[in-house]
């Protein structure tokens, strides 16, 4: 539910990292803060334990700079990955505007994903979203321990795809992302889609900003007329 | 069903909301009175300006907002209407409307809780009004950007993370 404010003239979005425990989600956002120029963001937030858990959310605003006369700005925030911070986890959602998942690659890490992927069709549900209708977003962090599993395991537990029932939508949708894959195809006889998807290793950057964009492209698609 | 419901807030809003809270800060003595809406954006400011952050404020109240809802319910409350954070100097006043957006109300010694609670519910009656008319007009949930806005919005994006 972004807001167009017609009379500050401002546009605000929100983001939303979901994910399990310790997979990186407050990572990501230490990245952007520490890397975007410290005009084009605001203070990073985190409400967290005295171990530096996320005991509530963290909070990030960044800023797109005026388009066409608005003032555009992202919120980015994270959700408490521990199972228990559920209650915590459902008010972050409110009034998201688009959800990045980051998954922990490490295959011990397997189930905790699984579990917090249900969390969130949960937990969206509950608002009266669907995850599919929402710009959506996977991120596979710690890409670079010897114990991640492959991508190709990952997409099959996390990212498998939800069947498009619009004919208009049942056509090869190529992934811009990644060469060879598509986001829409046929499978078996079914149409499905799935969510874009980033490889990253948050601890040094990468894939962050990458996963960022996909994420504040898909948002803006989904203000615009277009 | 799509999340992607969105609200518009326009000058004439902008102009009755201004009215409202500057009658209100009269009355009561407060310094500033804030509108922030639920999912933490910050909606308008009347009075002084305030010296801190407003965008991590806002999304500060909204949670300490969303969080006290919970514990109202914890309790057997449908909602806790009003809250109240009291300060050795500054101390500030937080209200429901409309179950949309917070009315947040600053204030220190020049007044008092009481004064700025009696002033609080006829301004929660009016500001209600306004938004109740804002949720339910027409274009609510389908508000759309001009053409160009989305492709310039990318550029952006792409000078801000790199393309």
């Amino acid at each position: 539910m972004s807001m167009i404010n017609y009379a500050s003239r401002e546009i605000n979005c929100k983001l939303v990292y979901y994910g399990p425990g310790l997979g990186g989600k407050t990572t990501n956002l230490e990245f952007v803060f520490n890397k975007v120029a410290p005009n084009a963001r605001g203070k990073l937030i985190s409400l967290a334990t005295e171990t530096e858990r996320t005991l509530f959310f963290d909070f990030l605003p960044v800023d797109l700079g005026t388009i066409r006369g608005f003032k555009t700005r992202f919120h980015l925030y994270t959700v408490p990955g521990q199972v228990y911070y559920n209650a915590s986890r459902k008010l972050i959602l409110k009034g998201v505007d688009g959800v990045v998942f980051v998954a922990d690659s490490q295959i011990e890490r397997m189930e905790a994903n699984i579990e917090a992927m249900q969390n969130l069709y949960d937990n969206l549900s509950q608002h009266g979203f669907n995850i599919t209708a929402l710009p959506f977003v996977m991120q596979y962090n710690k890409r670079d321990l010897p114990n991640a599993a492959t991508i190709q395991e990952l997409q099959a537990a996390l990212n498998p795809g939800w069947p498009v029932e619009d004919p208009a939508r049942q056509r090869v949708t190529p992934d811009p992302y990644h060469e060879g894959e598509n986001l829409i195809e046929e499978v078996g006889g079914q149409w499905i889609e799935r969510a874009p998807y980033f490889e990253a290793v948050a601890m040094n950057g990468d894939g962050v900003f990458d996963t960022l964009k996909a994420v504040s492209k898909l948002v803006l698609k989904s203000l615009g007329t277009a | 069903m799509s999340g992607a419901s969105s609200w518009s807030f326009r000058e004439e809003d902008s102009k009755r909301i201004h009215v409202i809270l500057m009658a209100f800060l009269r009355e009561s003595n407060a310094r500033t009175g804030m509108i922030v809406d639920r999912t933490g954006q910050m909606v308008a400011t009347v009075g002084e300006e305030p010296t801190f952050d407003p965008t991590a404020f806002a999304s500060l109240t909204a949670a300490d907002f969303s969080a006290n809802d919970q514990l109202a319910r914890m309790i057997g409350e449908p909602e806790f209407g009003s809250l109240f954070h009291q300060g050795e100097k500054e101390s500030m006043y937080l209200a429901d409307i409309a179950r949309r957006v917070i009315l947040v109300v600053l204030f220190d010694n020049r007044t008092t809780l009481g004064l700025v609670k009696l002033r609080v519910r006829q301004t929660v009656a009016e500001l209600s009004k306004v938004f109740d008319d804002m949720f339910t007009r027409g274009d609510a949930g389908q508000v759309r950007m001009e053409t160009g806005f989305v492709g310039e919005a990318e550029d952006e994006l792409d000078k801000l993370f790199g393309a």
